[in-house]
């Protein structure tokens, strides 16, 4: 009698459905079992890190704030990886996208430019990160270099690109020379939408990407394109499609969203440009595509359950001190059990009392 | 809908529980930490500097701490979270949390908050920080003592000025020692990062340097200095277990008097807004005992170890010539005044370097 992993004829409709609350259940089984392992009582904790930030405005406006960037990034990379091009460096397009729109607000500092500031940062934010973005697209389609590599390298480059203009060019006169621009002038700052809070117009914006991002995948040629070309590439060489085409096109897409939400993030929250502005939003955004399914709507959940586990995971550390490795600990574990239960999509479990050809290959 | 039917699964459980009943009448104190606790250099230091404020207080107060909280967007947050967990006393302890300090600070008048070596204050927020500079000096002092090359390595963090000062603050008291000295300086761009510090501590002895100096976060470099055979200084905490054989002393941060004194304060109603800046006489810091040297050169830092302390001797004794051959403009009387020390951005003569980005 072994036990085997079997590659079934069709994929599994149910389990399709009802492999995430599979994975979440697990999850919250092997987290009770570290939080009793720790001496902390499972079901307090459990209430500390889902409940709670669920029960007051302030908690449900810092989820916002955190899903913000983290949606909008991850409906640019859904449309990508729909179309089976792989962009690994949005968190460089953030970056980029954050220090284009920042030229913008540190040249006209102290100036009395007027309220066309903002909106022009945010539009070179976009085209700065879509511009980025196309580096490893164009490689791709011209020379066929894997844009997995380049545009995860870019990353790097931005990263060091940005580095270097806060601690030089850019650096606050005032600033002791630490590395920062001056804060922002108020012309040149995203909006706060609640008085005292941080949920700013930011949250509007991703809301709008994610109702586009689904009239684009539900309701358009182009977003039949995408999906035809990533899941059936010959029929979409038979139906005419231009795959390269749609490689640029969804980088570009992909890449302006990411400067978008960096633009934002830098005139929002942070209120100044310094290094650190991301703390992996760009890597964390495939975790948010990948859980929502390269659904729009699926990415605005997942978006939110992830920001969810940050809060969480701080007011945890507050209230019951458990440790931040935790919070870590589970979001991998999370993502882990997701992929897991995808396998179960085409695959099923077997037992079989003889022991024929091994199948493998699970993934 | 995942997060709907969990929510709805997690709330049935929440009901079995009653809220959590906090001890009402304690003064709840918060700290947040820059990195790890078990960094083993800075963010330690603050935390043994904890574990002793709730040896001494642990019966009127109960402190929470948020460990890792990165010096951006998130910092704020963080901050406002402890305000809103009911602690009315705060500690912010590194220099990136300024801003975010500040921003929580306007927002919540009836909170207190200290924040650790920046510069801006408010009638809530109080700064407080150490003349690690004096440390420093002595090092210097010894560095050049120890010193066969001559030339010493410098691990710097961030070009702020007070990172400039305590480079400036080592070389002059080298300088008394071997007017010849020389430094080489790596900025590793990060106040922890074990990897960057230990390519710069190779890195500098590559160079020629015979000596490791650094202000950085862990014990990284002084492992390296170790292995090679090497001497070096360590930084905000004991790092003999890691260089048995390497460091010749350490700038022991010891927060605990001062978060003692500022929690009684807070506890009798007399807290009030300041900026705090001591030194080896009011015990901000101390050096770690002087090892793997000979008694002369022992005797050397002790002594002026105590001229220091007793306000008999200052680092920035005027004159004090910068990089440039030109003298500093001495505002402080026979010394450097405190402002020209905190803004410090210029290297001394001696120096053959320039300051990053300037």
């Amino acid at each position: 009698m072994r036990l085997v992993l079997e590659k079934r004829a069709e994929r599994s409709t149910i389990i399709a459905l009802i492999s995430p609350l599979i994975a979440i259940g697990l999850t919250i089984v092997t987290l009770c079992i570290l939080f009793a392992i720790l001496g902390k009582n499972p079901i307090s904790a459990l209430a500390v890190y889902f409940i709670d930030p669920l029960t007051d405005g302030y908690s449900l406006q810092e989820i916002a704030v955190k899903a913000t960037p983290l949606v909008m990034i991850a409906i640019g990379l859904s449309l990508c990886y729909l179309a089976n091009a792989w962009n690994i460096g949005a968190e460089g397009q953030f970056l980029i996208g954050a220090v284009a729109g920042s030229w913008l607000a540190v040249k006209t500092q102290g100036t009395d430019a007027g309220h066309w500031v903002l909106p022009a940062m945010l539009a070179l934010g976009a085209i700065a990160g879509a511009l980025y973005a196309l580096i490893p697209a164009i490689c791709k389609v011209r020379f066929g270099a894997s844009e997995i590599l380049t545009s995860l390298m870019l990353v790097y480059v931005a990263d060091l690109l940005l580095d270097y203009l806060v601690r030089g060019p850019w650096r606050d006169p005032q600033g002791f020379n630490f590395p920062t621009t001056a804060e922002f002038d108020p012309v040149a700052t995203v909006p706060t939408l609640i008085e005292g809070g941080r949920l700013h117009l930011g949250s509007i914006v991703a809301l709008l990407v994610v109702a586009a991002g689904a009239v684009l995948l539900g309701r358009t040629i182009k977003g039949f394109e995408i999906r035809v070309v990533g899941a059936a590439p010959r029929a979409a060489r038979f139906g005419g499609f231009n795959a390269n085409q749609l490689v640029l096109l969804t980088f570009a897409i992909s890449g302006a969203l990411a400067g978008l939400a960096g633009i934002i993030e830098v005139a929002g929250p942070v209120g100044h440009l310094q290094p650190g502005i991301s703390p992996g939003y760009g890597f964390t955004a495939i975790i948010v595509a990948f859980l929502g399914r390269l659904n729009p709507i699926g990415i605005l959940i997942a978006g939110l359950f992830l920001a969810l586990t940050f809060i969480g995971g701080e007011q945890a550390q507050i209230a019951m001190k458990i440790p931040l490795d935790v919070t870590k600990v589970f979001q991998g574990i999370l993502l882990f059990y997701v992929l897991a239960c995808d396998s179960l999509i085409l695959y099923r479990f077997r037992l079989i009392s003889t022991s024929p050809k091994v199948q493998s290959g699970a993934r | 809908m995942k997060r709907a039917l969990f929510a709805a699964a997690a709330l049935l459980m929440a009901g079995c529980i009653n809220g959590g009943a906090w001890a009402a009448d304690k003064l709840k104190v918060g700290f947040i930490y820059l990195g790890p606790v078990g960094d083993l250099g800075w963010t330690y230091q603050h935390e043994l500097a904890r574990q002793a404020l709730v040896k001494e207080l642990g019966d009127k107060i109960e402190t929470t701490f948020l460990e890792n909280v990165p010096e951006g967007p998130d910092a704020e947050r963080a901050i406002e979270q402890l305000v809103r967990a009911g602690n009315k006393l705060i500690f912010t302890t590194s220099f990136g949390y300024m801003d975010p300090t500040l921003k929580v600070a306007k927002k919540y008048p009836n909170v207190h908050f200290e924040h650790c070596s920046g510069y801006k204050r408010d009638k809530n927020m109080s700064t407080y920080s150490a003349r690690w500079y004096q440390g420093r000096y002595i090092q210097g002092q010894i560095a050049a003592k120890m010193s066969k090359a001559g030339v010493l390595g410098y691990i710097g963090s961030f070009p702020i000025p007070e990172v400039v000062s305590g480079i400036n603050a080592t070389m002059l008291g080298a300088q008394t020692v071997n007017p010849n000295i020389k430094v080489k300086i790596i900025w590793v761009n990060s106040w922890f990062d074990p990897g960057k510090e230990a390519d710069a501590a190779k890195a500098l002895l590559d160079q020629g340097a015979d000596m490791i100096m650094q202000h950085t976060d862990s014990p990284a470099a002084m492992q390296v200095a170790g292995e090679r055979g090497k001497l070096a200084f360590g930084q905000d905490s004991e790092m003999i277990k890691f260089g048995p054989k390497a460091q010749l002393t350490s700038i022991l941060d010891t927060w605990a008097p001062y978060y003692i004194e500022r929690v009684k304060a807070e506890l009798a109603g007399t807290w009030k807004s300041e900026d705090t800046w001591g030194g080896l006489d009011t015990k901000m810091f101390e050096m770690a005992p002087y090892t793997n040297m000979p008694d002369d050169v022992k005797k050397m830092a002790e002594d002026t170890q105590a001229a220091i302390t007793a306000g008999k001797s200052h680092p920035f004794k005027c004159p004090v010539v910068a990089q440039d051959g030109k003298e500093v403009e001495c505002k402080g009387g026979d010394h450097l005044q405190d402002g020209q020390i905190l803004g410090m951005n210029f290297y001394v003569k001696g120096i053959d370097d320039k300051i990053p980005g300037k």
